[in-house]
């Protein structure tokens, strides 16, 4: 990429910086000062220091044993849901129809999980899942199979998983669906030509192709299902007991809820330095990517 | 070339794992809730339109249809107006830290709307813009911003700089070029961007539900409240869910072509 250094680009930069610190920089400031300070309510503040963050991340406390709990579940979510997103999506992505109509009618049912509101996702399976007026309930239950997201644990967990499967696969599905649209028709004859499997040209053919979609995939999936709140608070509202809550119910729980607005503030600036950390890793690999084969067949 | 073995048979398995959830809701909706509590019935055998008659002739639920579209619809103008110059800024030139912030923007987009809901409300509290579409829209720009600036990093490196070197010694004024020249050729990924602000600015709720009490509140705000309220009323909830369905779906159909690329960030 020659791009020429041009310092008044800054000016073409400015109302986005001043848009997003608006919304950005000012309320994490706030965060901050809270995370620092005490209150017992009537807007009195203590001077805390570092005690909130000392509480956190010590899992004999009480707070430091949620926040750690709910990290360890967010994880062991985020992994399940990533292990079965993206084969899947592949899979879907490589079973589409090359051309005609039914190529949109895919993409259209494909999408429309992805703009349903969330707290809609968690209506709907709250309804479908339920023994008595859902589906999905009902047929299990009449298979004989004891199914109840409400009381038991696996289940809870298992409807949380299937919802997410359900959201967001078309996301890793028509991300790797570009990747593969963009792969010329030259290089499948080429293939054909010297007789390679089907498997060879899956692994030299199509998925470098997908490297670069699917590190994107990966790195939205990942963010996105570390900090889901809203759907498995819809569904289970973070239960049984304590089975299904993430690290964004249980800090909303701390905020709003109980209005502990120190220990939130704690809470968030180590969650979102978890964040930023993850992030800044993908952010260097996918450059790294991206500079280390320059962009061949273009932005077709 | 690109399709494997029993291809027909995943793809539209999938689908109808994908619809199966979606016709129940809407079987729902068309029922009465004694039908939906006493009997299971795999389509409506009463159909019935009284749940969608309630929410369009009841202005507390129509509102909220109203609102939500509302900051939504603001929220996208404004993503699309300043990420615009922006994109251009990141795709053509380097300059002092472009490294940095284009990375601060990304991150942004990943941090959790959960760490931001009490300071937003604090924040928009403090300036008198609580309870209106505007703090909802302006809060919802900390995500739909960078990405905007993302789709549309990708779609304007799609175009080639002599172009604008072209328009440039034509005498075309910056201005004028971006206008004239560059924002037309660019027209699909502005759609895109746009898809994608309206898509997440509508899905989500924990920030509208925050900063909005009474005057400016979603429909997605209304419906948890309604569920909440002694006896479910399943068939108006599901009325209600399907309902904010459509417009997704409606939009999706005019991307329809596009959709892949956008997805991919305009970066395939």
């Amino acid at each position: 990429m020659d791009k020429t250094i041009n310092q008044k680009a800054w000016f073409l930069v400015l109302p986005v910086f001043l848009v997003v610190a608006f919304s950005a920089i000012l309320p994490l400031m706030t965060v901050v000062n809270y995370s620092m300070q005490d209150t017992f309510g009537n807007n009195q503040f203590f001077w805390n220091g570092v005690g909130w963050f000392k509480e956190l991340l010590d899992p004999s406390t009480d707070l430091g044993g949620r926040f750690l709990a709910s990290l360890g579940r967010n994880l062991l979510f985020s992994a399940i849901i990533l292990a079965i997103e993206v084969p899947l999506g592949i899979v879907v992505a490589l079973s589409m129809p090359r051309d005609g109509w039914s190529v949109a009618a895919c993409l259209v049912i494909l999408a429309l999980p992805l703009l349903i509101p969330w707290n809609v996702v968690g209506t709907i399976w709250q309804i479908f899942g339920r023994p008595d007026i859902g589906l999905l309930g009902y047929t299990l239950n009449s298979l004989g199979i004891n199914y109840n997201y409400v009381s038991n644990e696996f289940d809870a967990w298992a409807t949380v998983i299937v919802m997410d499967v359900w959201h967001w696969t078309s996301l890793v599905a028509l991300l790797c669906y570009a990747g593969l649209k963009s792969i010329p028709d030259a290089y499948y004859q080429a293939a054909q030509i010297d007789g390679a499997s089907r498997w060879a040209v899956f692994t030299a053919i199509q998925l470098p192709k997908m490297n670069r979609v699917l590190l994107i995939a990966v790195l939205l999936r990942f963010m996105d299902s570390f900090m889901i709140y809203t759907e498995p608070f819809v569904v289970t509202g973070g239960g049984p007991g304590n089975s299904t809550t993430f690290v964004s119910i249980e800090l909303v729980k701390i905020a709003l809820g109980q209005f502990d607005l120190g220990k939130a503030a704690a809470l968030s600036l180590v969650y979102n330095l978890i964040i930023l950390i993850v992030c800044w890793v993908f952010y260097t690999v996918m450059t790294n990517a991206g500079a280390e084969r320059p962009v061949k067949q273009g932005a077709e | 070339m690109h399709s494997i073995p029993g291809r027909r048979i995943i793809l539209v398995s999938f689908l109808i794992f994908l619809l199966l959830p979606i016709y129940w809701l809407v079987n729902m909706s068309f029922k009465t809730n004694a039908e939906i509590v006493s009997t299971m019935t795999l389509w409506p055998h009463q159909p019935t339109l009284e749940n969608y008659k309630r929410i369009f002739t009841d202005e507390s639920w129509y509102s909220g249809y109203i609102n939500s579209l509302t900051y939504v619809l603001i929220n996208t103008v404004i993503s699309i107006a300043v990420a615009l110059p922006a994109a251009y800024g990141f795709s053509r030139y380097r300059f002092l830290g472009d490294k940095h912030l284009f990375f601060w923007l990304l991150s942004n987009r990943m941090a959790p709307a959960a760490v931001y809901a009490l300071p937003f409300f604090n924040l928009y509290s403090a300036i008198n813009l609580f309870d209106t579409p505007w703090a909802v829209a302006l809060a919802h720009c900390i995500f739909n911003v960078p990405l905007a600036v993302w789709i549309l990093e990708g779609f304007v490196s799609g175009v080639p700089r002599e172009i604008d070197e072209t328009a440039f010694l034509d005498g075309y004024s910056f201005p004028r070029f971006f206008i004239k020249i560059l924002v037309p050729l660019i027209a699909s990924g502005i759609g895109v961007a746009a898809f994608f602000c309206f898509m997440f600015s509508w899905v989500e709720l924990l920030l509208a539900r925050t900063l909005t009490s009474v005057n400016a509140k979603p429909i997605s705000a209304i419906m948890t409240r309604t569920v909440s309220a002694a006896g479910m009323d399943w068939g108006l909830l599901a009325a209600a869910g399907v309902l904010t369905i459509i417009p997704g779906a409606l939009v999706i159909w005019f991307v329809r072509n596009y959709i892949a690329r956008g997805f991919a960030l305009g970066r395939v």
